[in-house]
């Protein structure tokens, strides 16, 4: 067997499973607390790949320094998109609390079609060159085939990010009562959290690690337009599932699974079918463990 | 009743003796007619009209001068509507109206239905626009010409490009899996295939996915001389990107989808050294420029479809017929092989399968940020 090669994919594999963990997250966190598939989740990402463009951009002819640009262009990402999120829940989500689900999963479907047109129109149709902003340094040189340093910096950023999350919501106060809000919203209200404020986070929290990976992608794959949010949006909410929807740990598993079997598919089988055989694999799971990987069926009370 | 039956022996023998006097003045021998078929109403129309527009400037031109071996030359425009079986009788109508020679049709499908009819009777006929590759390739129809570059040019260029200059031996194809990817993509293995070099590799690619590292890893395992991409700038502008942070020197090779300002853009120094193939710019052309200018004053608009090449297409075969002397089928048919002409599309000729010389094709290749020509 060919270990180099096996190497490679799998490397491969974590790089693109890390983004799509970094934006199951939003989907799985807001559908454990709201039941609410956010559909207009991947345009997130989306706009949190051109506000860094366009920060970077602005930057670069100021004459900034590459870190600089780097920390400030993120930040400006994360900023930005965590205000959309907010707003969106704010304008589509939240009036439709008490509606059926299916009324706010519309709002949702309605939400993403606007801020891909709104990107269209107030940006551009075109592929936009994306800065490297990572840069491509030389580091393990006679091995940099295996792994660029910009892959190495997506792992690495992807795996502090989580370690972060799961302290913020295991440890600190607002942890707790999203944790407490996922398993009772009626009685956590009646205890004293402020939901409005729990959901808010949610979605802010949710968002800021897409516009991470929505930064980390752009900035290795060198280009973006207004419609890279929406496949990338549905592999996502793929992983989320087969992680089991609703589980953090579940979201970020799902997306390495999903990475590992497009990869290592497309580079033992063909390529021709690397979407099919992901959406095949997705349907064994849940055949075997309906609510996913690591969700857990849980009985309703009646 | 009566009075139906009446009117319609009126419109009927109006019409008969309409047609008596149109077939009366077309054997008027004084004149070389040049017949121009194509669809000129239904959906198809705008690909047809261009060619009737562009005969009647070239003819006009032509007349001032003194027309063609003496005699001024005459316009038979018949419509066909793009459709094979409209085509045949399209085609017999313009050979009992006495065309010499005939410019159409537009659609390949309909070009193939009335060549026969035109073989038949001899009469040379030149397409503007009808790319099927079989048209002149098979050798089926002698007397067919045409002004525009075949289907499968552009991959033979490809293939005759980097197994004589790039020297390869071993390739990889990929494609975006779209009608136009993967349809040049097949071409392409399958002129690779015939000239003996090994295809290791023919994959497509999902397009907008996140990254394509496993299939660049994939071809960098298969050790090939080059890729070849068919399909459109975006992907390609990735795989391109991953195959050089990879390390990897192999070479890359695209068709006209991916000849365009943004594949350099956004790709970058990455593109640089990329072999593209694409149309020949014709837009500087004096003759083009010229003739473009004809037509606004003409007709106050722009040139539409396949304008240049019917263009070309009148040029070349009136001048066969003045070089040669005669309307002769093979005093023009080889005035057509053997006679260069200034035309919008640059100095032609035509091959011994008809299809014309020095239009079409080039490689290009990304050198500095933009595409220098490389043949």
């Amino acid at each position: 067997m060919d270990w180099e090669y096996f190497l490679e994919l799998f490397l491969g594999g974590i790089t693109r499973g890390s983004i799509y963990a970094l934006i199951a997250l939003g989907y799985t966190m807001v559908y454990g607390i709201i039941e609410l598939i956010n559909f207009a989740h991947g345009e997130i990402y989306m706009i949190g790949a051109f506000t860094a463009l366009i920060i970077a951009t602005v930057l670069t002819m100021a004459g900034f320094n590459q870190v600089a640009i780097v920390v400030i262009a993120s930040g400006a990402a994360v900023l930005y998109s965590c205000a959309y999120g907010f707003t969106i829940e704010k304008l589509a989500y939240k009036p439709l609390r008490n509606a059926p689900r299916l009324s706010a999963l519309i709002s949702a479907i309605g939400m993403s079609l606007f801020l891909q047109n709104y990107v269209l129109l107030a940006q551009t149709s075109d592929f936009l060159p994306f800065p490297s902003l990572i840069p491509d340094f030389e580091f393990w040189e006679p091995y940099a085939h295996i792994i660029s340093s910009q892959e190495l910096v997506i792992i690495i950023t992807t795996a502090i990010v989580m370690i972060l999350l799961t302290f913020l919501i295991k440890f600190s106060k607002i942890g707790k009562a999203m944790r407490a809000t996922a398993q009772d919203m009626n009685m956590a209200m009646l205890l004293g959290v402020d939901v409005n404020l729990v959901i808010s986070a949610t979605f802010i929290i949710g968002s800021a690690t897409a516009a991470i990976g929505g930064v980390l992608i752009a900035s290795h794959m060198g280009q973006i337009n207004f419609y890279i949010g929406f496949i990338v949006g549905i592999k996502a909410f793929v992983a989320a599932v087969l992680g089991g929807i609703g589980s953090i740990p579940g979201a970020v598993l799902g997306g390495l699974v999903l990475g590992w079997t497009e990869s290592f598919f497309a580079g033992y089988v063909s390529s021709d079918y690397e979407d099919v055989f992901a959406f095949i694999f997705l349907v064994f799971i849940l055949v075997f463990r309906p609510s996913g990987i690591l969700g857990r069926s849980v009985s309703r009370k009646v | 009743m009566k009075n139906t039956i009446g009117k319609l022996f009126c419109i009927l023998t109006t019409g008969l003796l309409l047609m008596y006097s149109i077939h009366g003045c077309s054997f008027a021998p004084d004149t070389i007619n040049l017949g121009v078929a194509g669809a000129h109403s239904g959906d198809l129309a705008s690909y047809g009209l261009p060619t009737v527009k562009a005969a009647e400037i070239v003819i006009k031109e032509i007349n001032a001068k003194g027309g063609v071996l003496g005699k001024k030359v005459r316009l038979l425009v018949e419509d066909d509507v793009c459709k094979p079986e409209i085509a045949t009788n399209t085609a017999t109508k313009l050979i009992s109206k006495g065309a010499h020679v005939v410019i159409g049709h537009i659609c390949s499908g309909a070009t193939k239905a009335a060549l026969g009819i035109y073989k038949e009777s001899s009469i040379i006929c030149m397409s503007p626009s009808a790319t099927n590759t079989d048209l002149t390739l098979s050798g089926d129809y002698p007397n067919f010409y045409r002004t525009i570059a075949y289907d499968d040019a552009q991959a033979q260029l490809q293939v005759n490009y980097a197994t004589k200059i790039l020297k390869v031996k071993k390739v990889a194809v990929l494609h975006d899996k779209g009608d136009y990817g993967k349809g040049q993509a097949e071409l392409s293995k399958k002129y690779f295939e015939k000239s003996g070099v090994k295809v290791v590799l023919f994959q497509g690619v999902t397009p907008g996915a996140l990254d394509y590292t496993a299939i660049v890893t994939k071809v960098k395992r298969e050790k090939v001389d080059l890729v070849v991409w068919g399909g459109y700038h975006p992907e390609a502008s990735k795989i391109i990107s991953k195959m050089r942070k990879n390390r990897m020197k192999t070479g890359f090779m695209g068709a006209d989808g991916l000849k365009d300002k943004t594949f350099i853009k956004v790709a970058g120094k990455n593109a640089e050294g990329a072999y593209v193939t694409g149309p020949r710019d014709v837009s500087k052309n004096p003759l083009a420029i010229a003739s473009k200018e004809a037509h606004r004053k003409a007709y106050s608009s722009d040139p539409g479809a396949f304008f240049d090449s019917a263009y070309a297409a009148a040029q070349a075969l009136l001048n066969a017929i003045e070089k040669a002397g005669s309307t002769d089928y093979s005093a023009v048919s080889k005035a057509l092989k053997t006679e260069y002409i200034e035309t919008p599309l640059g100095k032609i000729s035509f091959d011994k399968n008809g299809d014309a010389t020095g239009i079409g094709f080039s490689v290009y290749q990304v050198k500095n940020g933009v595409f220098v020509e490389v043949n």
